[in-house]
């Protein structure tokens, strides 16, 4: 393998994984409250659960490529395609494990809250969204390396990004290049999927799992 | 009834009055609960009896609004509880179920200050309250305080359940078969354990169960219930020794009891004369049985007998409680038999 590209050019290599992470992070704060206002929906009114889960499913088969292409007309070339690319994939693993997350805790535990006295507002800050997190914590993870690894085609359309040094190592046929974007991205994946696990480890409901692991 | 008006102190709990309450369910053929009214005094311990479905859960879980009645009302001491925001109204009713509910990522001692917490109370006196409160159901705080549910036992954790709903000292505490998933030994003693905090708090308690001899060893008076309807509402005493139906009579195994009763000898379930002995308590002899002694009670109409030997000499006293006690603990020795028995065979 050829690695000269990463050895002479870190500076770039770098810069353009600092614009990835931007990207993706860009892309994942306009997903978020989209995907908590979608979830809490999902849960609360019960007949809208299938519908939104299965829109949401269905718009994850279209190929990213397709969709890109298809958005170019009304949405023009660089970084509007390819955030809204972005944000339309990472509702699936968000609003799945956000609605998963709300559904999962005990019937009986939020009846506990209920009956002792908490308000909606305290039972969702105390009870409901805590023992929720891990799960919802995980479709961060999930949907962000997601992200990551697909922000990379947003170069394709001068997104900026690891993907556009990729692009151009293609073009210019320099297998080097590619590899470095290769690697690059493959290290911040992997980053950031370490660095979400251990905000799971912090939750209260992990902890209380490891106190009581024998 | 007579017994708690000597015994009990009405500055514990709150009298509650059931008027015409009724719940029908949509798409229900009828009523879950229907057209109930009771008056239940203060510090009284009710048990409310009767088969799956009979709607035990729904009029207990009116009370405390989780489930809002279609008809009639419900006061506690001079309020409607409509009268309340539903949270207020909960933060003073103590509320225990069967699953226990516990908040698995919260410590014991969260789990407990959770009432107090809601209430605003200071720092200071939620961590005594706590303390003592782990003490009273018997969890020593140096050693529970810090655990999380997932590392307790079942007995535990509904100890746990206790001590939460008790902390705020409710005047009214709500049961749905809270010891309905224990082995009877647990059971047993957390039924001890109940009676014992509500003869110091002297709340007022009303308690779901579907097992009989559960229902006759707390109660101070039973509620049977079938379909949504009271059948029969009365002291343990009176539900056995005379049902109001056949429905009631099946169901309290009336007959069951009364053998039971007829095997065990008076002598093993009298306790030692306390000081307080009336000397125009009916008598009876020590070595006759305790169906004998029902019957002397029912005749007599006194809850109290005074056990005498074959001298006539009084040595005992013989209370409705400590037949109940018998009973209880009789059935419980028989079904740790009877499960030794089957374990042993296979
Ligand atoms: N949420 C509900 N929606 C519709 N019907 C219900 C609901 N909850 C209970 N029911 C019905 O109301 C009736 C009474 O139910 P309830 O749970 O009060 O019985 P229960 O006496 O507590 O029974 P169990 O001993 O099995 O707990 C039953 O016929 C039940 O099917
Ligand atoms: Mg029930």
């Amino acid at each position: 393998m050829d690695f000269t590209y990463l050895r002479e050019n870190p500076d770039v290599v770098w810069e353009h994984t600092i614009e990835h992470i931007q990207l993706s992070l860009t892309a994942m704060g306009i997903a978020m409250p989209i995907a908590i206002v979608l979830g809490i929906l999902a849960t609360r009114i019960l007949w809208l659960t299938t519908p939104i889960v299965s829109i949401i499913s269905i718009l994850y088969t279209v190929p990213s490529i397709a969709l890109l292409a298809f958005l170019i007309p009304s949405q023009g070339i660089g970084e509007r395609p390819a955030l809204i690319m972005l944000v339309m994939y990472a509702q699936l693993f968000l609003v799945r494990n956000i609605v998963a997350g709300l559904n999962g805790v005990d019937p009986a535990t939020l009846e506990a809250a209920r009956g002792l006295g908490m308000n909606e507002a305290q039972l969702f800050a105390k009870v409901w969204l805590p023992l929720a997190l891990p799960v919802i914590i995980a479709g961060v993870r999930t949907g962000l390396v997601t992200t990551i690894s697909l922000a990379t085609i947003a170069g394709w359309v001068n997104a900026g990004g690891l993907g556009e040094l990729m692009f151009q190592g293609l073009a210019l046929g320099r297998e080097s290049t590619v590899l470095a974007g290769v690697v690059a991205v493959s290290a911040l994946s992997l980053t950031i999927d370490i660095l979400i696990r251990a905000l799971e480890r912090l939750t209260p409901v992990a902890r209380a799992q490891r106190a009581a692991a024998p | 009834m007579s017994r708690q008006q000597q015994e009990r102190d009405p500055q514990g709990g709150s009298a509650i009055r059931l008027e015409n309450l009724s719940k029908q369910y949509p798409n229900s053929p009828h009523p879950a609960v229907d057209n109930v009214s009771l008056d239940i005094e203060p510090g009284e311990f009710v048990v409310f009896l009767g088969p799956s479905g009979c709607g035990k859960t729904t009029l207990l879980k009116m009370v405390n609004r989780i489930y809002e009645p279609t008809g009639g009302k419900i006061w506690i001491d001079k309020t409607e509880v409509h009268e309340l925001a539903a949270p207020q109204l909960r933060r003073q009713i103590g509320y225990v179920i069967q699953q226990t509910g516990l908040f698995p990522h919260m410590r014991i001692a969260d789990n407990v200050a959770t009432v107090p917490r809601l209430l605003k109370w200071k720092k200071a006196r939620i961590n005594r309250r706590v303390e003592e409160l782990l003490d009273l159901v018997g969890l020593p705080p140096e050693s529970y305080a810090r655990r999380y549910p997932a590392q307790l036992s079942g007995g535990e954790q509904q100890r746990v359940g206790l001590a939460r709903a008790l902390a705020a000292e409710p005047s009214t505490m709500l049961m749905d078969e809270p010891f309905g998933a224990l082995d009877a030994i647990t059971r047993n003693r957390l039924q001890e354990e109940l009676l014992r905090i509500h003869r110091q708090i002297k709340q007022t308690i009303l308690f779901v169960t579907h097992d009989i001899d559960e229902a006759v060893r707390l109660a101070d008076r039973i509620v049977v219930l079938r379909q949504g309807k009271v059948e029969q509402f009365a002291t343990p005493l009176e539900i056995i020794s005379n049902p109001a139906n056949d429905f009631v009579a099946e169901l309290v195994g009336a007959e069951d009891v009364l053998r039971r009763m007829s095997l065990i000898p008076i002598a093993s379930a009298a306790t030692a004369i306390n000081g307080q002995r009336n000397v125009d308590d009916p008598t009876i002899s020590g070595s006759s049985f305790l169906r004998d002694a029902i019957g002397t009670m029912v005749e007599t109409g006194s809850e109290r007998l005074s056990v005498v030997d074959e001298d006539g000499h009084p040595v005992k006293s013989l209370t409705m409680e400590d037949i109940q006690q018998a009973v209880s603990t009789s059935d419980a020795e028989e079904n740790a038999s009877e499960r030794r028995a089957t374990s042993a065979s296979d």
